[in-house]
């Protein structure tokens, strides 16, 4: 479970001191498919910045599967990252000068698993996404949508209990951002718990649930209703 | 991991090879400057018997001109050598543990009969027999001469292992025998390949020269009238006509070294040399003040200007250059990580901790300057050898400095030494700086 209770993250600079989220407060449940939406700068990359401990906050706590993330050191915060989160980004981020097999790899390296076990997830993790048969392209030989989908691989082959989704689709065609978003449905059956932030309202309606952010607060959000006895009991990935 | 690392790091360099292989010149010439500076001043300036240092000295006094020192430059100290009467009266004082007198000469050389006969010319260290013992001469066959060959004519010789290659071939020569200049000498010892790299028993031929070619007791060059080939000083106008008017003389040319085990013997010999100075100066001799000196090898070392001052302005001004080839290494560095950053932002959010960026970056650094300590030591040796060229261009039988054409284990470990340094130096902040940087700001932007 992730549960965040009046956070506040502030930017400040010389001139002008900008509050990202304000008195943000959000549970989401395990196995939640979670859109977030809400107009430009109004605080839904900050609030998964957070949530994926790449920046921290000033006030507030934020428990993650249990553990209050606030009094964890960088290491540990690396670790809970690597172990519990899964990332995709608009823009893939995929590094360029690794191929397939070792983009998937990285999250797994950090975790210092053995050759066999690491190779193992990585080709799993291709496979759920029909990328077996390019495991050695480089991203620059990928379409977009392949290129999200290896993204998605990254994230999934380290099994997360946690998958957030910055605009997965905000680079895609309408096609293959429908195909992105079948891929994401399928996973969170699975058991995986999603984050979603996007613009595109007719993705977010696919979603469990909405949250709407403006000005770094909650301002509309649809209530938690408990999964599916089948769902909630369905099995993860990559074992 | 560190595997993994490496291969990131080169991985990282196929990225920008061009800004890759700038780091590693940089860093190259830098230490190869450094590799050239600090072998020659350890080749010049290193104690080649330290282990000793403190029981070896040389002896000294100062029998120079009233008016105008032996080194007016450095009016402080004594002639480097003696004359004959006073070296071989402190030489029979009794009081060291070993006393060695010694001049340098030379002659021809031949071995009658043999399968080269041809005369050729070769150098001699004449000496008396402690000599060996003294400077830890190993011998290959045989040994040094008795007692007796110090005081009169015995004609018998020591040869260095290159001498006894020459003339015989390598083998052991112990009882053949050779002319030297007109006289026979019978080979009583061969020592084994040696040399004292500076030369500081006797500094005046070449601080690098090699050994002489072979060894002749003080006895039989006394009793023939072998000159001195080495260094002869002298300052007053008197009759140098005859050997025995030489041998009288105020000229100095006699090296003269003594092993004292302890500060009483020290004591005892510097005691020694003061009453024989008072006893001389009473006969008119000595005109300048009392200055009877026993150095030991390291500052005998300094007080012969083995390093000279420019040796250690020199390799200030390497490190100097080191440390601005690591200032750009810094920056080129920093430059190439920081443009790498959007990556380290994707690592951070997969999972890298700033410890785990640190030493990936980290490693990288170190291999470049493993890659740079590798051309430096490249460049050292050819550093090196110019320096050789340099130093010999001028009299090319200066062989002793071929010592600085070639590099020794203290040269490598330098370039070692240099590298964690260099890696230090220059990949210590960038590699902090990339650990700290902000993920969420480069997955946003790339």
């Amino acid at each position: 479970m992730l549960d965040m209770q009046h956070i506040s993250k502030v930017y400040r600079s010389d001139l002008v001191e900008t509050h990202a989220l304000r008195d943000f407060s959000l549970t989401v449940h395990a196995g939640e498919f979670v859109a977030v939406t809400g107009p430009s700068g109004s605080g839904k990359t900050t609030f998964l910045n957070v949530a994926g401990l790449l920046e921290t906050f000033h006030t507030g706590r934020y428990l993650l599967d249990g553990s209050d993330v606030s009094k964890l050191s960088d290491d540990e915060r690396s670790r809970l990252r690597n172990e519990k989160i899964g990332f995709i980004f608009q823009g893939f981020n995929l590094i360029p000068d690794l191929d397939i097999y070792d983009n998937v790899d990285v999250p797994l390296r950090y975790r210092r698993m053995n050759r066999a076990e690491r190779h193992e997830r990585i080709t799993s993790a291709l496979e759920l996404v029909g990328l077996a048969s390019r495991m050695h392209h480089m991203p620059s030989q990928l379409s977009g949508g392949q290129q999200q989908r290896a993204a998605i691989a990254r994230a999934l082959a380290g099994d997360p209990k946690f998958l957030l989704a910055d605009e997965p689709t905000g680079n895609l065609d309408s096609l293959m951002a429908r195909q992105v978003l079948d891929l994401l449905e399928q996973i969170n059956e699975m058991g995986t718990t999603i984050i979603m932030v996007t613009h595109d309202l007719e993705l977010a309606r696919r979603a469990h649930r909405n949250v709407h952010i403006v000005d770094g607060q909650i301002s509309d959000f649809r209530a938690y209703e408990p999964l599916p006895e089948a769902v909630a009991a369905a099995g993860t990935i990559g074992r | 991991m560190l595997g993994y690392y490496l291969r990131l790091a080169l991985l990282s360099f196929r990225r920008n090879p061009g800004l890759t292989a700038l780091m590693v010149v940089a860093i190259g010439v830098g230490i190869g400057v450094c590799v050239v500076s600090l072998t020659v001043f350890h080749t010049m300036s290193g104690n080649p018997i330290w282990w000793k240092s403190d029981r070896l000295f040389a002896v000294t006094m100062d029998s120079w001109d009233a008016n105008i020192p032996a080194d007016p430059e450095r009016p402080q100290l004594p002639p480097d050598q003696l004359t004959y009467r006073d070296a071989t009266y402190l030489h029979r004082s009794g009081i060291p543990q070993r006393s060695v007198i010694m001049y340098r000469s030379g002659g021809v050389v031949s071995v009658p009969g043999g399968a080269d006969p041809r005369p050729r010319p070769a150098t001699a260290r004449v000496t008396t027999r402690d000599f060996f013992a003294m400077f830890e001469v190993p011998f290959k066959y045989g040994g040094t001469w008795n007692t007796a060959a110090d005081e009169s004519l015995e004609p018998v010789i020591v040869l260095t292992d290159p001498m006894n290659q020459k003339l015989f071939g390598g083998e052991n020569s112990v009882g053949r025998t050779l002319r030297w200049n007109d006289r026979e000498f019978r080979v009583i010892g061969v020592t084994a390949p040696w040399e004292a790299r500076p030369r500081y028993y006797d500094l005046n031929n070449g601080h690098f020269d090699p050994p002489e070619d072979v060894f002749i007791p003080w006895g039989a060059a006394i009793a023939l009238d072998l000159d001195s080939a080495g260094s002869t000083n002298c300052w007053k106008s008197e009759d140098l006509s005859t050997r025995e008017a030489f041998l009288n003389s105020e000229c100095v040319w006699i090296q003269m070294w003594v092993e004292l085990p302890d500060a009483e013997s020290r004591a005892r010999m510097q005691s020694y040399m003061d009453a024989y100075w008072a006893q001389q100066r009473a006969g008119g001799r000595f005109p300048r003040p009392r200055n009877n000196r026993l150095t030991n090898v390291d500052q005998w070392l300094v007080d012969q200007r083995v390093v000279s001052n420019d040796n250690r302005v020199l390799v200030g001004l390497a490190f100097a250059f080191l440390a601005v080839c690591l200032i750009n290494t810094v920056g080129l560095l920093l430059a190439k990580f920081l443009n790498a950053a959007p990556i380290a932002g994707i690592r951070r959010a997969l999972g890298a901790s700033r410890r785990a960026l640190f030493a990936q970056h980290f490693i990288e650094v170190g291999v470049v300057a493993a890659a740079g300590a590798l051309l430096g030591l490249g460049l050292g040796a050819l550093g090196l050898y110019a320096v050789r060229i340099l130093y010999t261009s001028e009299n090319p039988n200066r062989a002793g400095y071929e010592a600085l054409g070639h590099f020794d284990v203290v040269s490598i470990l330098w370039a070692a030494a240099l590298a964690v340094i260099a890696a230090v130096a220059a990949g210590l902040y960038p590699a902090w700086r990339i650990g700290r940087v902000e993920p969420a700001v480069y997955l946003k932007n790339q």
